[in-house]
């Protein structure tokens, strides 16, 4: 157990993060401004990541695929809301959850009929693949690295357009009233079309940059969407400093406890068990994060209302 | 508009009818899937205690339904390995005796709904919704993560367990086993809701703050339904187990929780016979669809979709005309 691998495992637990951060923005937006349980968050992240590698394998551009992705992901955003999420807005959390269950099966199984079973790949480009040497001599992918990079960039886009622009105070004052901003004179349909669409476009960026580095395949939204949730509940529902909290936090535990916790267990357990038991406890780590958060506060960590 | 109590009637009838004409025009298949929708369908029993008539939205009721089927798993195996199941200086011997099993399976996911709601009904809302969801997923990835038991490969049990009198390996045998359960589960929750309990548990829902200044603790009442919930849920997951001889995670999946949800919205939040229709209807919808196309979940959803935006209230809200409670 090196410093050099602790390091090396904390920025991928950053990178993780920060991916999930793009994912978690979307859906706490939506949740925050519209009262919207989206559990379709994951089929626009696989929207993203499939028209990104179809347009990459298509044109061999990497830029091209990206802006693809932003663009298919931002669309079908754009029609869900349009088609069925807009007469859900008063619709009980329950029908909410049933009706995006459902958009689930629509996408998953509607992109298995259009482009197969089989998973798709898309490639890193030239110009960020290979490692990079960072101060101290890590030697770390140029492309993760990118990612961090991408994924704070983002970050603080968001800090700027909900802090310091005028569609920002729109969106917060939907937050906190929704007749009140309506009977201002803002007219409240565009603004949630709005919004849904940039979430969907967050959701697609961070499907086609992690579409690079795993498989592109139906499914792939699920196990993220889920962990996104995690990440919002965690920092409470609405506030994006809080999904950006979390999120980090999330990618940090879920990376580091898959790495020391078996580690931790073979100081005083047998090898063998050691391993079993730290894994199990790895992959539930996350879970039981969340747990501990709800229970010492149980609306998040930065949540205001229930 | 017919009246929900007909209604019921009927849909238990045809449910009786349909194995048994099964086993006339000899189709053992039909009788499996009946029994599949039954078993489903009393999984889903167990949630609507919680959500139809608690207004407790769980998707994590997986979790129990899982841990009924590993309770028949681990029992079954060490019974079919003649291995002793060591827990500390406990010891304890596998079985195949079904009623066993069942009081197993019920104690523990009665236990386990315990410890999950007292945590969880701390929090309202999505919250509860979510942190429901994360219990769930914590048994799915430790039974993933957990090789003494199959792991990710599940594990198989090869002759179905047995119950004093009946051979449980003859579809309609089974079948028999599974209806009745069901049927004492409609009556128990039928019981339960003009109870005294019932009322007040539907007053939490609606009110908690008036419940609690007539001196009742809604937290209480609703733990009490979670139980109560979880334990019939459990009870399902081990005859879930026993239809397939087979356990595996995916029992704790949380699609299978958005499943039992789907399945009491499909019939009716909150009636007692939603479940069963709603399990009825999807079991004969996966088997109708599924084969006349492979992406049969494409028209799935949009069944579904067409159900929250123009059928609120469910089959039995539309055959009655009443819409259901509001959850």
């Amino acid at each position: 157990m090196t410093t050099l691998l602790i390091i090396e495992q904390v920025l991928n637990g950053l990178q993780f993060g920060v991916m999930l951060f793009l994912m978690a923005a979307g859906l706490t937006l939506i949740f925050g401004v519209m009262g919207l349980i989206n559990l379709a968050h994951g089929s626009l992240y696989m929207v993203g990541a499939f028209a990104a590698a179809w347009v990459a394998g298509a044109t061999g551009s990497f830029l091209l695929a990206l802006g693809a992705a932003l663009a298919a992901a931002a669309v079908a955003g754009v029609l869900v809301e349009m088609l069925v999420i807009r007469r859900l807005y008063r619709a009980a959390h329950l029908d909410q959850v049933l009706a995006t269950f459902a958009l689930i099966l629509i996408f998953s199984e509607g992109t298995r009929w259009v482009f197969g079973s089989f998973p798709l790949f898309l490639d890193i480009p030239d110009a960020l693949s290979g490692p990079v040497s960072l101060p101290g001599g890590i030697q770390y992918p140029l492309y993760r690295l990118t990612l961090i990079g991408i994924g704070l960039v983002v970050a603080l886009f968001l800090w700027w357009l909900t802090a310091r622009t005028r569609i920002g105070i729109q969106i917060r004052a939907g937050e906190n009233d929704r007749e009140m901003i309506a009977a201002l004179g803002v007219d409240i349909s565009k603004l949630y079309t709005l919004v849904f669409a940039l979430g969907a476009a967050l959701a697609g960026l961070a499907g086609a940059l992690v579409g690079a580095i795993q498989s592109v395949q139906v499914g792939m939204g699920e196990p993220v969407l889920i962990l996104a949730f995690v990440v919002i509940v965690i920092g409470g529902i609405g506030s994006i400093r809080g999904a950006f909290i979390g999120a980090i936090l999330v990618g940090l535990t879920d990376t580091l406890g898959g790495i020391f916790l078996p580690e931790l267990f073979k100081l005083f357990m047998e090898p063998g068990a050691a391993t079993q038991t730290g894994s199990a406890l790895a992959s539930m780590s996350v879970y039981i994060l969340m747990s501990a958060v709800l229970i010492w506060r149980p609306t998040g960590l930065f949540g205001a209302r229930a | 508009m017919i009246a929900e109590r007909w209604l019921n009637m009927g849909v238990l009838l045809a449910f009786l009818a349909i194995p048994l004409w099964a086993l006339a025009v000899d189709e053992p298949f039909t009788i499996t899937l009946a029994t599949r929708a039954a078993i489903l369908a009393l999984a889903a029993v167990g949630l609507n205690i919680a959500l139809g008539i608690g207004g407790l939205v769980s998707l994590g009721h997986a979790a129990f339904f899982g841990l009924g089927g590993y309770a028949m798993g681990i029992l079954g195996f060490h019974a079919q390995s003649f291995t002793a199941l060591e827990l500390g200086p406990l010891t304890i011997e596998g079985t195949k005796s079904m009623p066993v099993i069942w009081a197993v399976a019920v104690v523990v996911s009665a236990l386990a709904a315990w410890v999950i709601g007292l945590l969880s009904l701390r929090t309202t809302g999505v919250y509860f919704i979510m942190i429901t969801l994360a219990f769930g997923q914590m048994f799915f990835y430790f039974a993933i993560s957990w090789g003494a038991y199959g792991g990710e490969d599940g594990l198989s049990i090869y002759v179905r367990n047995g119950f004093p009198g009946l051979n449980t390996l003859v579809p309609i045998q089974f079948f028999g086993l599974v209806f009745g359960i069901l049927c004492l589960a409609l009556a128990l929750q039928a019981r339960l809701r003009l109870s005294p309990f019932g009322l007040a548990l539907n007053a939490a829902r609606q009110s908690p703050a008036r419940v609690e200044a007539i001196g009742l603790n809604p937290m209480r009442l609703k733990l009490v339904a979670f139980v109560l919930s979880g334990a019939i849920t459990g009870l399902a997951g081990a005859l879930f187990a026993d239809l397939n001889r087979f356990v595996s995670p995916t029992m704790f999946s949380w699609q299978l929780s958005g499943e039992l949800i789907i399945l009491i919205i499909i019939g009716g939040v909150g009636r007692l016979m939603g479940p069963v229709i709603g399990a009825a209807l999807f079991v004969a919808l996966e088997h109708w669809l599924g084969g006349l196309t492979d992406f049969w979940h494409v028209w799935l959803g949009v069944v579904l979709l067409g159900i929250v935006l123009f059928a609120r209230g469910g089959v039995v809200g539309l055959l009655t005309g009443k819409a259901g409670p509001h959850v």
